[in-house]
C-alpha cells in the first residue's frame, strides 16, 4: 500500500475516480490540497473569480453529462460564497460534490480565522454532508461523498475537510475503495411490479390520457424509454421547465411546456385529462396552479425515484417508486404483453380537440416594425444554431423566452435553473459545458440583470478560453419582475429599472472578447450567424429587445391550469 | 392527530441535528424529542412525537427516510403500542399538604424520591396524559418545577425495530 498526505490522498482520490476537471478557488484552509494539485497534471484546475460561479460550472457539467460535478473551496467565505451555487443543485437534484476547506480541527468551535460551520450552514440545501475526522478516512468518505451524490435522486454533497487533515508530511495508507456501504440508504431499483401492472391498466383504460414529463427523466437518462411508450400509445407529452428535450421538441405528439408559462394546449389537455402519467416530475407550484382546482377529471399515476415528491402536493393513484427508466421500460414490455390498446376513438377524439386548441392559440406574439422582440431573437438563435446548440439560460422573462421558442430535441441540452431561480447560473453554467464539449455551440441566454450577477467571469473565459456564446436579451429591465408590477401593482415599476448600464460590447472587449450590439430587425440573422462562425472567440451579443413584452401565456393566479392571460388584453 | 414516530438513526455527530433540522425546515412541529445509543453502539433511538395531518405525517416520515443517517423507522401510532414519559416533579409541600400530596403520588403510582422540609421531589413515569392529570390533581399553586424527558415508545408484541 502506498503512504499518502491527505492533501495527495484527497487528489489522487479524485484521479481514481475519474474526475478530469474540478472548479475552485484557494484560501487558508485550502491551500495544502492546492499544493498537492499543483504536483500533478491529471486533474486539471479551473480558477474561477467567485466561488459562486464554480458551482454553477460544476453544475452546467453535470447536467449536460449528468455525471456528477467537483468544486474545492476553502473555508469561511469560500465556502459560504458557494451556497447559492448549492441551493440551486439540491432544488433540481444536480450531483455535486463540494470540498470545502475548513480551518484545523483543533480550533474549531473557537471562532477561529475564516472559521464558519459549513456543515450547519448548508445543511439544509445538501443531499447530505460530512466532516473528514482523520486522514485515514479520506477515500471511504469521498467514495460515499459521490455515490451519494449521484445515486438515486441526485443532489449535491459537501465534504467539509479541516486543515489539519491534509498535513503534508504526515502520510497514511491509500488504497482506492471500489465500493461502498452505506446500511442506512438504498435508493429503490426498481418499481413494484403490481403497481406498474395497475398503471398499464389504467393508460389502456385512459380515454383522455396525457404524458407529464419532468426533470427527472432527463437527470434518470429514460429519454428513449419516454420516446417509445408515447410513442407505442401515441399519447400526447407535455413537459416541465427542467424536463424539455426528454421527448422531441418537434415531435407531432408534443404540447410544449406546461405550467405558469406553458402552451395554451399543454395547460387545456392537462386539465381536461382522464388520466395523467407523471413521470419523474413533482407537481411544483409552478405546474399545478391551485392545487385543489387542479385537473378535476384525471386519475394520476406517479412515477419517481423519490417517494417524498409522490402525493406531496398532488395525491397520486397510483405511486410507483423507481428509477424512471426502469420503470418505463417495465411498462413498455407489459403493454407488447397484452397487446392492450387504448380505445382508439376516443384518443382521435381526443386527438381531434386538441388539434382545435392548437388552432386557436399556438405560440405566438406580436412582431412589431423597428423594435425586436425577445422571442424573434430565440426564433433566429434556434435557425442559427440548428436547434442543435447547448442553452444555458439565467432567470426572467429572458428564461421563459428561451424555454418557449428553442425546441429542444435532445436531453441534457437546455439548462436553467427550476428550482431555486437563480439569476447569475447560466453563464458559468455555459462555461462548465464548454469545456466539457469544446465542439459544441453553447449560448447562455441571459438578460442584463442576471449577466451581472456573474460578469466577472468573463475573465476566466478568457484564462482557459471558453468561448461561449453570450444572448444578451437587453430590455434594460428587470423585466420578470417588471411584468408582475404591471400585472399586479398597477405598473408601479418599484427597482426593476437599471439606470447607468455597462456598455456590454466594451466590456467584453475589456476582458479580451467580441462584443456585438444589435438593434435592428434586419442585423438580427446575420450577426448571430458571424458570431457563431466565431468558433474560437466568446461572443458577448448585447441584443436591445421591446422592454415593454411580457411573457404569454401565463396562468392566472390561484386559478386551474386552464385559467390563463394568452396576451396582455386576453384571459380564457 | 398526534403520532408517535420512533426512528433508529447512525450514532454520529451531526444526525440529531439532521433530523430537528428538517422539522423546522418543513414546518413540522416536534412535541417532545427523546434519544439516546442503544444495545448496539453504533445506533441511535429516537422518539419524536408530532401531529398532522395524514399528509403531513406521511411527508414527516418519507423525509425522514431521505435523510442518509436514518437506518429505519416506525409509525408506532399505527399499531398496538407501549408510550411511557419520566417525570421529575418539584412540589411544595408543607403542613396538611405533605399528607394530602403523598396520597396522590401513591394513587399515581409515583415516588418521592427527594425529601426537605417544605419539598417534595415526586417521580413518576407513565403516558403523557397521566402525566399530565398528575399535575392537574396536585393543582398548578404548588408546583415548583417540572422536568419531563418526552416520549420514548416501543411496539406491542413480536414487532421490533431493528436492523
Ligand atoms: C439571485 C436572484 N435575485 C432576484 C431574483 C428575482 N428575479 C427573478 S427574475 C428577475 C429579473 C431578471 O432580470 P433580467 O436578468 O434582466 O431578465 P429579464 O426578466 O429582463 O429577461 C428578478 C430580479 C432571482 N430570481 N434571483
Ligand atoms: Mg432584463
Amino acid at each position: 500500500m502506498e503512504l499518502l498526505s491527505g492533501a495527495d490522498m484527497i487528489v489522487r482520490f479524485l484521479q481514481d475516480e475519474g474526475i478530469e476537471y474540478i472548479y475552485g478557488y484557494p484560501g487558508g484552509a485550502a491551500l495544502h490540497i492546492y499544493d498537492a494539485l499543483f504536483r500533478q497534471d491529471k486533474v486539471k484546475h479551473i480558477l474561477v473569480r467567485h466561488e459562486q460561479a464554480a458551482v454553477h460550472m460544476a453544475d452546467g457539467y453535470a447536467r449536460a453529462t449528468g455525471k456528477p460535478g467537483t468544486v474545492l473551496v476553502t473555508s469561511g467565505p469560500g465556502a459560504t460564497n458557494t451556497v447559492t451555487g448549492i441551493a440551486t443543485a439540491f432544488m433540481d437534484s444536480i450531483p455535486m460534490v463540494i470540498l470545502c476547506g475548513q480551518v484545523a480541527s483543533t480550533l474549531i468551535g473557537e471562532d477561529a480565522f475564516q472559521e464558519t460551520d459549513m456543515i450547519g450552514v448548508s445543511r439544509p440545501v445538501v443531499k447530505h454532508n460530512m466532516t473528514i475526522r482523520h486522514p485515514e478516512e479520506i477515500p471511504e468518505v469521498l467514495k460515499k461523498a459521490y455515490y451519494i451524490a449521484a445515486s438515486g435522486r441526485p443532489g449535491p454533497v459537501v465534504v467539509d475537510i479541516p486543515k489539519d487533515m491534509t498535513t503534508p508530511n504526515e502520510r497514511y495508507e491509500y488504497a482506492f475503495p471500489r465500493k461502498v456501504k452505506l446500511r442506512s440508504y438504498n435508493p429503490a431499483v426498481r418499481g413494484h411490479a403490481g403497481q406498474i401492472k395497475k398503471a398499464v391498466d389504467m393508460l389502456l383504460a385512459a380515454r383522455r390520457p396525457v404524458i407529464y414529463s419532468g426533470g427527472g427523466v432527463v437527470l434518470g437518462g429514460a429519454s428513449a424509454e419516454l420516446k417509445e411508450l408515447a410513442h407505442n400509445l401515441n399519447f400526447p407529452v407535455t413537459s416541465t421547465l427542467m424536463g424539455l428535450g426528454a421527448f422531441p421538441g418537434t415531435d407531432r405528439q408534443f404540447l410544449g411546456m406546461l405550467g405558469m408559462h406553458g402552451s395554451y394546449e399543454a395547460n387545456m389537455v392537462m386539465h381536461h385529462a382522464d388520466l395523467i402519467l407523471a413521470i419523474g416530475a413533482r407537481f411544483d407550484d409552478r405546474v399545478t396552479n391551485a392545487t385543489e382546482k387542479f385537473c378535476p377529471g384525471a386519475r394520476i399515476v406517479h412515477v419517481d425515484i423519490d417517494p417524498a415528491s409522490i402525493s406531496k402536493t398532488i395525491d397520486a393513484d397510483v405511486p410507483i417508486v423507481g428509477p424512471v427508466d426502469s420503470v418505463l421500460k417495465e411498462m413498455i414490455a407489459l403493454l407488447k404483453e397484452s397487446k392492450g390498446k387504448p380505445d382508439q376513438d376516443a384518443l382521435n377524439a381526443w386527438w381531434k380537440q386538441i388539434g382545435e386548441w392548437r388552432a386557436f392559440h399556438g405560440m405566438r406574439y406580436e412582431t412589431g416594425e423597428k423594435l425586436l422582440k425577445p422571442q424573434q431573437v430565440i426564433e433566429a438563435l434556434y435557425k442559427v444554431t440548428g436547434g442543435k446548440a447547448f442553452v444555458t439560460s439565467d432567470v426572467g422573462q429572458h428564461q421563459m423566452f428561451a424555454a418557449q421558442y428553442y425546441k429542444f430535441d435532445k436531453p441534457n441540452r437546455w439548462i436553467n435553473s427550476g428550482g431555486l431561480g437563480t439569476m447569475g447560473f447560466g453563464f458559468p453554467a455555459a462555461m462548465g459545458v464548454k469545456l466539457n464539449f469544446p465542439d459544441e455551440d453553447v449560448v447562455c441566454v441571459t438578460g442584463e440583470g442576471s449577466i451581472q450577477m456573474n460578469i466577472q467571469e468573463l475573465s476566466t473565459c478568457k484564462q482557459y478560453d471558453l468561448p461561449v456564446k453570450i444572448v444578451n436579451l437587453n430590455n434594460q429591465s428587470l423585466g420578470m419582475v417588471r411584468q408582475w408590477q404591471d400585472m399586479n401593482y398597477e405598473s408601479r415599476h418599484s427597482h426593476s429599472y437599471m439606470k447607468s448600464l455597462p456598455d456590454f460590447v466594451k466590456l467584453a472587449e475589456a476582458y479580451g472578447h467580441v462584443g456585438m450590439k444589435i438593434e435592428r430587425i434586419e442585423d438580427l440573422e446575420p450577426m448571430l450567424e458571424k458570431a457563431f462562425a466565431m468558433k474560437d472567440k466568446l461572443v458577448f451579443l448585447d441584443i436591445y429587445v421591446d422592454p415593454y413584452e411580457h411573457v404569454y401565456p401565463m396562468q392566472v393566479a390561484r386559478g386551474s391550469m386552464k385559467d390563463m392571460w394568452l396576451s396582455k388584453t386576453e384571459r380564457v | 392527530m398526534r403520532r408517535i414516530i420512533s426512528v433508529l438513526l447512525e450514532n454520529e455527530p451531526g444526525a440529531l441535528s439532521r433530523v430537528v433540522g428538517l422539522f423546522s425546515q418543513r414546518n413540522y412541529n416536534i412535541e417532545t424529542l427523546t434519544v439516546a445509543p442503544t444495545e448496539d453502539e453504533t445506533l441511535s433511538r429516537l422518539t419524536v412525537t408530532t401531529s398532522g395531518s395524514d399528509k403531513v405525517i406521511e411527508q414527516i416520515t418519507k423525509q425522514l427516510n431521505k435523510l442518509i443517517e436514518v437506518v429505519k423507522l416506525v409509525d408506532l401510532t399505527e399499531g398496538a403500542h407501549i408510550e411511557r414519559e419520566l417525570m421529575l416533579i418539584k412540589l411544595k409541600a408543607t403542613g396538611a399538604q405533605r399528607a394530602e400530596i403523598k396520597r396522590t403520588v401513591d394513587i399515581f403510582r409515583g415516588q418521592i424520591v427527594d425529601v426537605t422540609s417544605t419539598v417534595y421531589t415526586v417521580q413518576l413515569t407513565g403516558d403523557s396524559d397521566k402525566l399530565d392529570a398528575f399535575i392537574q390533581a396536585i393543582g398548578a399553586t404548588a408546583v415548583l418545577e417540572v422536568v419531563r424527558s418526552g416520549v420514548s415508545g416501543i411496539a406491542r408484541g413480536e414487532k421490533v425495530l431493528s436492523i
